[in-house]
């Protein structure tokens, strides 16, 4: 259980990566974990190819959330809006390293579910997709 | 102080041994240290039998079968129904109405004598300190009626601030919803204050008693009680079992909650009358097992006494506030020990009760972290989340050390 704070999770908590919101960016999303409290606030700029050139993020949270987001604002950086849409759980826990149970898990997967709302551009995600 | 030199007046190493899951390992090799009580508390052996008991001996649905299941299962439900009067002291059967949980109490009181007597422009009076389920079924009800909402305000020490209730119940107030314990810090309110100056204004009174019916004596008549609503499963019963006690001369007059069987008295096409208390708001086939469950639940408690399992968990609870106070950049929330009940709930600055509890859960201890269905409240704390350990009858002293001792292997992890 203890490995759930691995040394990369803690690093990327302690010294998140891309922290801070961009100004004017092309895309903008937010959203809470209701059971945890846990928040996340994504801007995005893309080329004219709706490639991710840039990525700025605030949030609060556990370590799992934080280090999610900062990972996945690493890894989106050169990935088109299209490659995004795709992204999925697996993605997220292959990037963290780690295997989470029922509750944890929806603390990794809120930064896959702000950024494909944000490459969604709506309100939330198509049909009642399970991420 | 130190956790051998804790007096309590009970023996919890023996009441231990009645709790069979209190014997398991939270995982191989890691004894279990079970401090999430305030979320559900553990069964002894004698309710787990009653339980398997009528599911083997005598499973017969309740109030109509012609034959001796039936007779049977029905004299255990309703008798029950007696035990848990006589432990809340109503002055009538007729007042313990059977529910699945506080939350349903609560909402049956909302849908029917709220939809009953709240009008626009009449006034709700609760707290910023409840927990949701007595919270959201009020912002229905003033939504559906045009009603008004207030607060009693709570202060950042995690206490009501009556200061105010004067002005607060100064106009058309016809119902004040206030927690008799609250959740996430263990605060025992002023009840006996707040529900004479609410008679005096004219309003009726629900408590919810989810977490202090479990813990401590509770005499609905003394209290001047309303409405009172607690959950079987917090108080070593079932779950899925509750109960909604109400003065009777108010649950005479309210209309029922749901229709269907066992709630009537003669229905024809057009319509019906309604069963007499309690069954007038017991439609359908009761959770007969849950109940006989409770029944037994609260025989237990009383054989070891609600004021000795208060007194303990004050013993605790102190004991665990004096040894959190000795971790370095550990918060604690809530009032001193004397004003509250089996509860501790802290936060560390830069571990977040999450990963804090998934790191006390390596360890065995089991708490609960979040903001413990009441968001208001953590905004008047000015904290988005807590971590909470939260003991009953079967906590020893030397589990508050294995939680403290937890505590810091987690601040250590996190190089705190
Ligand atoms: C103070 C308080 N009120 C209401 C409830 C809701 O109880 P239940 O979920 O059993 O309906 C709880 C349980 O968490 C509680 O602690």
């Amino acid at each position: 259980m203890d490995d759930l704070y691995r040394d990369n999770i803690l690093d990327h908590f302690t010294n998140p990566r891309n922290r801070g919101l961009l100004e004017n960016p092309d895309i903008e999303f937010a959203d809470d974990n209701p059971l945890c409290g846990d928040h996340l606030h994504f801007t995005m700029k893309v080329d004219e190819n709706d490639r991710v050139v840039e990525v700025g993020w605030e949030g609060q949270g556990c370590a799992i959330s934080q280090a999610s987001a900062s990972m996945m604002s690493e890894h989106i950086i050169g990935k088109t809006l299209d490659e995004i849409r795709g992204m999925t759980k697996r993605d997220v826990l292959d990037l963290l390293g780690i295997e989470l149970g029922a509750v944890r898990i929806k603390c990794a997967l809120l930064s896959l579910k702000v950024i494909k709302a944000g490459a969604y551009g709506l309100d939330g995600l198509p049909g009642d997709e399970e991420i | 102080m130190c956790s051998s030199e804790i007096q309590s007046p009970l023996d919890a190493e023996a009441i231990r041994a009645d709790f069979p899951v209190l014997g398991r390992e939270a995982r191989p090799g890691v004894p279990l240290v079970y401090l999430d009580n305030a979320a559900t508390s553990q069964k002894p052996r004698p309710v787990i039998e009653a339980i398997e008991h009528f599911y083997s001996h005598y499973n017969a649905n309740v109030h109509r079968g012609i034959h001796a299941l039936s007779e049977e299962a029905t004299i255990a439900y309703e008798g029950a129904r007696d035990k848990i009067a006589a432990f809340i002291n109503a002055s009538s059967r007729k007042e313990v109405i059977f529910t699945r949980g506080t939350t349903e109490g609560i909402n049956l009181v909302a849908s029917t004598w709220g939809r009953a007597n709240i009008g626009p422009g009449d006034v709700i009076l609760t707290t910023q300190m409840e927990h949701h389920s007595n919270l959201v079924p009020w912002q229905l009800l003033a939504q559906e009626k045009g009603a008004e909402l207030r607060f009693i305000p709570a202060t950042q020490e995690g206490e009501l601030d009556l200061s105010g209730l004067d002005d607060l119940l100064d106009g058309p107030v016809k119902i004040v919803a206030v927690m008799h314990v609250s959740n996430v810090l263990g605060t025992i309110n002023p009840i006996k204050q707040i529900i004479d100056k609410a008679h005096q204004a004219g309003a009726v009174v629900l408590i919810d008693g989810a977490q202090s019916v479990p813990h401590m004596p509770i005499d609905v008549q003394e209290l001047g009680m309303d409405f009172l609503a607690f959950s079987g499963h917090k108080m070593l019963g079932p779950t899925g079992i509750g109960v909604l006690y109400g003065r009777r001369e108010l649950l005479e007059e309210m209309p029922p909650y749901m229709g269907g069987g066992d709630m009537i008295r003669r229905v024809e096409l057009s319509h019906s009358e309604w069963n007499e208390l309690p069954w007038k708001f017991e439609a359908g086939t009761p959770n007969i097992a849950g109940g006989i469950g409770l029944g037994v639940a609260v025989e237990y408690l009383s054989r070891i006494g609600m004021e000795k399992i208060l007194a303990h968990e004050q013993e605790l609870t102190a004991y665990a506030l004096e040894r959190l106070s000795e971790v370095p950049g550990l918060k604690v929330y809530g009032p001193p020990a004397e004003k509250k009940c089996g509860v501790a709930s802290f936060c560390i600055e830069g571990l977040h009760p999450h990963d804090m509890a998934q790191l006390l859960d390596a360890e065995g201890v089991a708490v609960r972290a979040g903001h413990h269905c009441a968001q208001p409240l953590h905004m008047v704390l000015g904290a988005p989340a807590t971590t909470r350990a939260s003991f009953y009858l079967y906590n020893l002293p030397g589990e508050v050390d294995a939680l403290i001792e937890a505590i810091y292997k987690a601040k250590a992890r996190f190089s705190l």
